[in-house]
């Protein structure tokens, strides 16, 4: 990457890898548990470090952080989300990340964590 | 390193509907940082005459690219904006988004109300809390917001806002005017737990 050859693309020509390839041409998650609220976060690497693809370890990285949304892995890797829902489930399976389901609605608005959110935003 | 803390972390997401060229991208990007956000879906019906498929009949996907924002309360409490695709075809992406929402903004244009009716009838059907924000092109006040709700036959609980997509403080208002009217809306329906003290 740091040869002096100009590009002869650029980031308008999308992405140079097939999505289909990244996922080894699964175009499913194999677990439900990725709603685009789902929180994911990283558990600490084994011993001998796991083999990922690029883009698996990327998303590693972004859950090793901080925990976040789906969503959010999605936004931030650049990465469509049915990919992200693929390669998160891989990461699933070798135990490289867990995943706390959102909310269920009925549950969510607590009264208290409203008024934090309100307060928040007023400070913002 | 923050794995204790993290278990804790709660996402709250909001939508912000809206016809097309409205100032949803706009709104979203005044209030949050603003990213985008990429989603892979299966064509429908619906899409089947607007990508042309010719020759390329294993095709079967489109990419929607939605506005995506988050606000960061603190460090186990972020709001995290969703910008709906408006255009009708993207119907289908609705349901998964609206799943869990804390509530939604419809932005409003007065010049094009109607454009706004058919996120206004998702909302309402789904007993989602939403308020409408018009959306004041250039200053343009001329119309109150008793007006639109009136043109709008919304429901008199239903708050209408005026607004400057552009307007960092302006947008603010509006989140907190939703948040307000989603604790209102969720308080009326459990009056099992309004009474009781929160045990935080």
């Amino acid at each position: 990457m740091t040869d002096s050859t100009p590009h002869w693309y650029d980031d308008e020509a999308g992405p140079m890898v097939r999505l289909y390839a990244m996922t080894a041409g699964r175009a499913r998650p194999s677990s439900a548990a990725f709603e685009l609220m789902a929180v994911v976060q990283a558990e600490p690497l084994p011993d001998e470090d796991p083999t990922l693809s690029p883009e698996q370890h990327a998303i590693y990285r972004l859950c090793d952080e901080r925990p976040r949304p789906v969503a959010e892995v999605a936004s931030d890797s650049g990465l469509p989300l049915g990919v992200v829902r693929v390669l998160l489930s891989d990461l699933l399976a070798e135990g490289l990340i867990r995943v706390n389901r959102p909310v269920p609605p009925a549950q969510l608005p607590d009264a208290h964590i409203l008024r934090e959110v309100i307060d928040g935003l007023r400070a913002l | 390193m923050d794995s204790a803390r993290s278990d804790s972390f709660m996402a709250l997401k909001i939508l912000v509907a809206g016809g097309f060229g409205v100032g949803k991208t706009t709104l979203v990007g005044s209030v949050s940082e603003i990213r985008p956000l990429n989603t892979e879906e299966r064509l429908t019906e619906a899409g089947r005459p607007v990508d042309r498929l010719d020759g390329v009949q294993q095709k079967t996907t489109t990419t929607v690219a939605m506005d995506f924002g988050r606000i960061t309360i603190h460090d186990d409490l972020a709001l995290y904006l969703f910008g709906t695709p408006g255009q009708n075809r993207f119907w289908f992406l609705w349901d998964e988004l609206a799943q869990g929402a804390l509530g939604a903004v419809v932005l409003a244009d007065t010049r094009r109300l109607a454009d706004s009716f058919a996120a206004i009838d998702y909302f309402e059907h789904r007993s989602i809390p939403f308020v409408v924000a018009v959306n004041c092109f250039d200053g343009v006040r001329a119309h109150r917001a008793q007006e639109v709700a009136r043109a709008l036959d919304l429901d008199p609980a239903t708050p209408v806002l005026l607004c400057d997509a552009r307007e960092r403080a302006s947008c603010k208002e509006v989140l907190i005017g939703l948040v307000e009217h989603a604790a209102s809306a969720y308080e009326a329906r459990m009056p099992a737990n309004s009474a009781s003290p929160s045990a935080g």
